[in-house]
């Protein structure tokens, strides 16, 4: 394997930036060129977006239908005490 | 100006997602159904305010999150560390990565990672100290900006950036104890990685 170089490091601090949408375009398009070009680079990058769509997936819930339920019928109380008047 | 007869239209549909937040905040399912119904209840009644147009799932979250706050935080205190231990960066990429080389197949770290439960994942965002989780949450689970991280949490971005980066860390810790203690990552010792 290769040394880093100073275009691996800057890939690899921003590797979250990337991740999470906040790079401006000419940073965006710099890391991703490094990484078609860089595996030991690329694979981090690949791990981490996994985890990431992994964490968000099993973190996913079924509102029970009570809830949804007591939701409703909250807001339609408060809308027979408050009738709007459109104003 | 937004007309509350469209509240329930718009509103309605993102109620799984303010409902798993509320139960990764709460770490409980009765305080979490109370916590979404104080938060449609008082977004009915302050949607006036709401600009149409504006994101109404950034606006719902910051009710979510400011009715946590002032209801049940109070409630629930407890002694919480608010200083993580250090960990280093790629923390789980650097200990089960490898694992993905010694299983010679480009999917194996991605079925390794699938290999974590539901409840896993969820035990180790709810065991984060509150302002790193409710950090991650945002950004990792509901895939908020940084900026709308920022106004949801009334905190600077810098400090967003910096609960994202050591609650990330943390939480990647955690799941490696989880994968350890299942025998998920026993094909690596840890030594390979130092």
């Amino acid at each position: 394997m290769s040394d880093p170089t100073p275009e691996c490091r800057d890939a690899l601090h921003e590797l979250y930036g990337y991740l999470d949408g906040e790079l401006t375009d000419d940073r965006r398009a710099a890391i991703h060129h490094h990484l078609d070009a860089c595996q030991p680079c690329a694979e981090p990058y690949d791990f981490e977006a996994e985890l990431r769509e992994v964490i968000r997936r099993k973190c996913q819930e079924q509102v029970p239908d009570s809830l949804m339920a007591k939701v409703r019928d909250a807001l339609a109380g408060e809308q027979a005490t408050s009738p709007l008047d459109g104003a | 100006m937004a007309d509350q007869a469209t509240f329930a239209e718009q509103a309605m549909p993102l109620m799984s997602s303010l409902y798993a937040a509320a139960l990764r905040m709460t770490r409980n399912p009765a305080d979490a159904e109370d916590l979404v119904q104080e938060t449609y209840l008082r977004a009915y009644r302050g949607f006036g305010g709401f600009e149409q147009g504006t994101n109404l799932k950034a606006w719902l979250y910051r009710i979510l999150t400011n009715t946590y706050i002032n209801s049940y935080r109070a409630k629930k205190r407890r002694p919480e560390e608010s200083e993580l231990d250090e960990v280093e960066d790629l923390y789980l990429y650097r200990r089960i990565g490898g694992l993905e080389a010694a299983m010679a197949g480009r999917s194996a770290e991605d079925e390794l990672l699938d290999r974590f439960t539901d409840h896993e994942v969820k035990q180790a965002i709810e065991a984060l100290p509150e302002n790193f989780r409710m950090a991650v949450l945002l950004a990792d689970v509901e895939g908020f900006s940084y900026k709308e991280i920022a106004d949801i949490l009334d905190i600077p971005i810098g400090t967003v950036m910096s609960r994202l980066h050591r609650g990330r860390k943390t939480l990647q810790k955690q799941l490696y104890e989880f994968a350890v203690s299942r025998n998920l990552a026993a094909a690596v010792p840890d030594e390979a990685h130092a």
